[in-house]
């Protein structure tokens, strides 16, 4: 257990309802679901998720945090919004989800393995280092994600693209080495940290 | 009837002139229908005809029978209300269902001669109705019930400047809604619990001088008949007060489901599970402070548990849906939260059920933090001090989801009818036996033969149509309103009170003048007995739906004309005949059937005979006509005022005059019953159904005789039945009694 779960685990006791109602963006709406199972049936990736949003919603209500915040499910959600398009009850479900994958990456109980989390792992720290994103870094950095000999196995059947792409002025092969960054890399650092601390500020978190 | 003076009036409009041989018609009339008068007008229904036909009439003539169009349509243009008139259904009846082409010309024009010889008959037999003498009226209405619906009704009869009686049998004026902190709330934003509103009717009451108010008082009887009800009302004292009203508003109310049949979920075993009321006294007892246990302990979890005893399908407890648990509980569950927030509030639902505007205020409380929980409680124990709710949580599919620490549960149980007295014998045995636990004391008393309260129709609810009429009762002049009507909340209930009210104060005119009500309203022909012919065999004092035929001390029926409907079943039910009315009897049936020409066997024309009720077969037939939907030529249609007033000899007189054929077309009957007179249709079936007899002993097939029920939308189907009957007629054989 991270310090930070640690501590939301003191703070809230069993009501896991109102930690997510102070942590988790978008989460004062989860009281608002009224179980009809719009989004869940409304949802593409519906049948492959542990647990629906209508049912992630019950198990909050029910106080089910190591089940809710360890799930996969959130973190399967591809943004289509079909979900909040049709929720009689207007609810932001597609941002509840995000925000519930968010805080359980930060409370350091997302599932290890999960894709999409480590996808948005190296997206994130792709793109904060110069403000820009490198798309050849991250490419390769997913390549390698299973180990050397998968990378290399992935990066050679991708080559004639790489190569199209370098001849197409897609891509350039020295960002490998020399990165370009925005013009204020620096400001952009600053800005980053002074986000996180007013979002901590707000909910209630000290911890980084 | 010697000076009689019938005149008949052939119309050619609507293309009747260009269908059918008008000439030989009116030959008919004169011929066959002997009427003195004969007209042929190419468009009778205009200004023009019309004015010949009141010439006519100034100058003489008595009885008019008009060859038209359907009795249905162009009723303001034939609008004669000093003559007796019948109408022969020439365009709806006859052009607009038969093809045209000369083949069919034959059958067509025979079609339309037999209604002119129809309409001639039946015109000569009737007389036109000129109202009950034998009125009275009361212009007083009796509020059974000072509930929310007996006090809006009060309000509203004096409102209208109705005298009211208003009786109530606990000590102060209020009912359940007397009892309540707060109720659901009626206006926008439907966010809050509202006032009830209650104290400020009470003052309205009080101020009143129309409304007389007994309290702990009860009905001890009821005697009489719309316009000239005598109430003995049973006061406190012991003594019988007697009041004289014109019309009934039953606004008994209902009872709460006892929660003490359900041990499985607590109830009657822990004194911290309560009903609704319970909860209702907890809050008043608080009065705006935290609500405490009865033990005087602090709520800090309170679990409200739907459907408790309701929507049952075990047959153990209600299998309805009262309807207003859900909006109940939610207000409940917001006098802790708006209180204290930190109040846990659990409301364990299998479908949450706010009709009106209660989806606000289900919003309302979600906003509030009220947690809503799709599930089945399976058990309510004591832990400790508190309470162990064990449910079925439906949405994440666990058997044993537990709340282990409630200090309070809610049970919401339903409504059940103070309906009194179940007079229906049959009905008994199929209610279960909780149920009819409540309906052992009459609210009425009513002194009518057929019992001392309202005819219940399913649980205990009482008989009312409740799409095409609500408010009415199988008894006339008395309107059930609110829940002993079918479940409902406050708003429900004042809108019920509003609409009876209207109701009970037509009964009262309607009584003044004679007049039928519902569905006949404005008839003024009423049954006329030959008191001297009756047998005493009490066939219509049992049968009358309404309850409008007392029996007398040497038991010959006593008719109380106001109670009447004017559907005719007593008429029906007669074996010797000696009941009618004066524009519609035994005599102006039977003389159209026979008026009919009959074809010899060997024509190879078979004759068939429909009985239709006016209400919904005979529309259908009608409507049929307008789309164009043809059938046989074979049949003539007689309209009737229900089944129920078909007499068997019409039957009989049919077959032995050579019909080949009767078809029956009447009302749904049974438990979602669609007859406009309640029992008409059904009593028609079982008499009929001892007809098989009759037929094998005059040797005819069982098939010559048939009932089938039509709805009024039967538009396609009503000319499928009958090409199909008459084709299996076609089939049987000509019948062996023609002349």
């Amino acid at each position: 257990m991270s310090d930070l779960n640690t501590q939301a685990v003191a703070k809230y006791r069993n009501n896991f309802l109102k930690e997510v109602e102070a942590c988790v963006e978008e989460g004062d709406w989860v009281k608002m679901c009224m179980q009809c199972g719009v989004c869940s049936g409304s949802c593409p990736f519906g049948p492959h998720w542990d647990h629906p949003p209508q049912e992630l919603f019950m198990m909050i209500r029910a106080g089910k945090r190591e089940e809710v915040l360890t799930s996969s499910s959130m973190w399967m959600c591809t943004s289509c919004y079909n979900c909040i398009v049709r929720c009689p009850r207007e609810i932001p479900i597609t941002h509840i989800m995000h925000g519930l994958a968010n805080y359980a990456h930060r409370l350091g109980l997302a599932p290890k393995n999960q894709p999409t989390r480590h996808f948005s792992g190296l997206f994130w720290n792709n793109i904060i280092k110069t403000g820009r994103v490198n798309e050849l870094k991250l490419s390769l950095g997913l390549y390698f994600r299973d180990g050397l000999v998968s990378g290399i196995k992935v990066g050679m059947a991708m080559a004639s693209v790489g190569i199209g792409m370098v001849l197409a002025k897609r891509l350039n092969p020295i960002e490998l080495i020399k990165p370009h960054g925005c013009k204020d890399t620096k400001g952009i650092h600053a800005m980053l940290k002074k986000a996180r601390e007013i979002e901590d500020r707000r909910k209630g978190l000290t911890a980084a | 009837m010697a000076d009689q003076k019938i005149a008949a009036y052939v119309c050619q409009g609507c293309g009747l002139g260009e269908r059918l041989d008008t000439k030989a018609l009116a030959q008919i009339a004169k011929t066959d229908g002997k009427a003195h008068l004969i007209r042929e007008h190419e468009f009778l229904c205009n200004a023009d005809g019309v004015a010949t036909i009141q010439k006519d009439i100034d100058e003489g003539v008595t009885h008019i029978a008009i060859a038209a169009c359907s009795r249905r349509s162009k009723t303001e243009a034939f609008y004669f209300p000093t003559v007796a008139m019948s109408r022969a259904n020439l365009r709806e009846g006859v052009i607009w269902v038969r093809p045209e082409g000369d083949e069919h010309q034959e059958t067509t024009q025979e079609m339309a001669q037999d209604y002119v010889r129809m309409a001639c008959a039946e015109a000569k037999k009737l007389v036109q109705p000129m109202g009950n003498t034998d009125v009275a009226c009361d212009a007083t209405v009796l509020v059974v019930g000072g509930g929310i619906t007996g006090m809006t009704a009060a309000l509203e009869a004096s409102k209208t400047g109705y005298k009211v009686i208003l009786v109530e049998k606990a000590a102060q004026l209020g009912g359940w809604a007397g009892k309540l902190w707060k109720r659901v709330p009626f206006k926008e934003p439907f966010a809050d619990p509202a006032d009830t509103g209650v104290e400020a009717m009470i003052t309205a009451i009080a101020a009143d001088g129309n409304i007389k108010v007994y309290l702990n008082a009860t009905i001890a009887k009821t005697d009489g008949a719309p316009g000239r009800f005598m109430i003995d009302i049973a006061t406190e004292s012991g003594s019988v007060a007697q009041e004289h009203v014109g019309s009934i508003v039953q606004a008994s109310g209902f009872t709460l489901y006892d929660m003490n049949k359900l041990p499985e979920l607590g109830g009657g075993k822990s004194p911290h599970v309560v009903d609704q009321a319970g909860l209702e006294a907890l809050a008043k007892a608080a009065n705006g402070g935290a609500i405490k246990r009865a033990d005087g302990s602090a709520v800090n979890t309170v679990v409200f548990v739907q459907c408790a005893g309701q929507r049952d399908d075990t047959g153990k407890h209600l299998s309805y849906c009262s309807g207003t648990c859900c909006n109940t509980s939610i207000k409940q569950a917001m006098y802790f939260k708006d209180q204290n927030p930190d109040v846990d509030t659990v409301v364990i639902f299998d479908d949450l059920r706010t009709p009106g505007n209660g989806e606000d205020f289900y919003r309302s409380a979600q906003k509030k933090g009220v947690t809503f929980t799709k599930g089945k409680v399976s058990s309510v124990e004591a832990n400790g001090s508190g309470l162990k709710v064990v449910f079925n949580d439906l949405i994440l599919g666990d058997q044993n989801a537990t709340i282990e620490n409630a200090d309070l549960v809610v049970l919401a149980t339903g409504q059940v009818p103070n309906s009194g007295v179940n007079i229906d014998p049959s009905k008994l045995e199929e209610e279960t036996e909780s149920v009819a636990e409540f309906k052992q004391i009459s609210i009425l008393n009513l002194s009518y033969r057929q019992g001392p309260d309202v005819p219940q129709l399913k649980q205990g609810f009482v008989d009312s149509h409740f799409i095409c009429f609500p408010y009415e009762s199988r008894r006339t002049g008395i309107y059930p309103a609110g829940p002993v009507r079918r479940p409902m909340d406050i708003a429900q209930a004042t809108e019920d009170a509003t609409g009876a009210t209207m109701k009970a104060i037509q009964a009262i005119e309607n009584a003044a003048v004679g007049r039928a009500a519902h569905p006949r309203s404005g008839d003024l022909s009423f049954p006329i007995v030959r008191i001297e012919g009756c047998t005493q065999c009490k066939r219509c004092t049992v049968e009358c739906p309404f309850g409008a035929i007392d029996e007398d001390e040497k038991r010959y029926p006593v008719f109380n004309e106001s109670r009447c409907r004017r559907c005719g079943t007593c008429m029906g039910a007669c074996p010797v005949r000696v009941i009618s009315f004066e524009n519609y009897s035994v005599d102006s049936v039977g003389s159209q059937i026979k008026a009919v020409d009959m074809p010899d066997e060997f024509q190879e024309k078979p004759r068939i005979l429909i009985l239709a009720c006016e209400n919904d077969a005979y529309p259908a037939l009608d409507m049929a006509g307008m789309n164009h939907n043809n059938y046989s030529a074979y049949v003539r249609i007689i309209p009737v005022r229900c089944l129920g007033s078909v007499n068997l000899i019409w039957v009989t007189d049919a077959l032995n005059s050579g019909y080949d054929g009767v078809m029956m077309m009447g009302c749904k009957h049974g438990d979602n019953y669609q007859c406009h007179f309640v029992k008409g249709s059904e009593i028609a079936s079982q008499r009929l159904s001892k007809v098989d007899e009759t037929l094998k002993s005059l040797n005819l097939e069982p098939e010559r005789v048939q009932n089938f029920e039509v709805a009024i939308t039967d538009i396609e189907r009503v000319p499928q039945l009958i090409n199909d009957y008459a084709a299996k007629i076609q089939e049987i054989g000509m019948s062996p009694f023609k002349f």
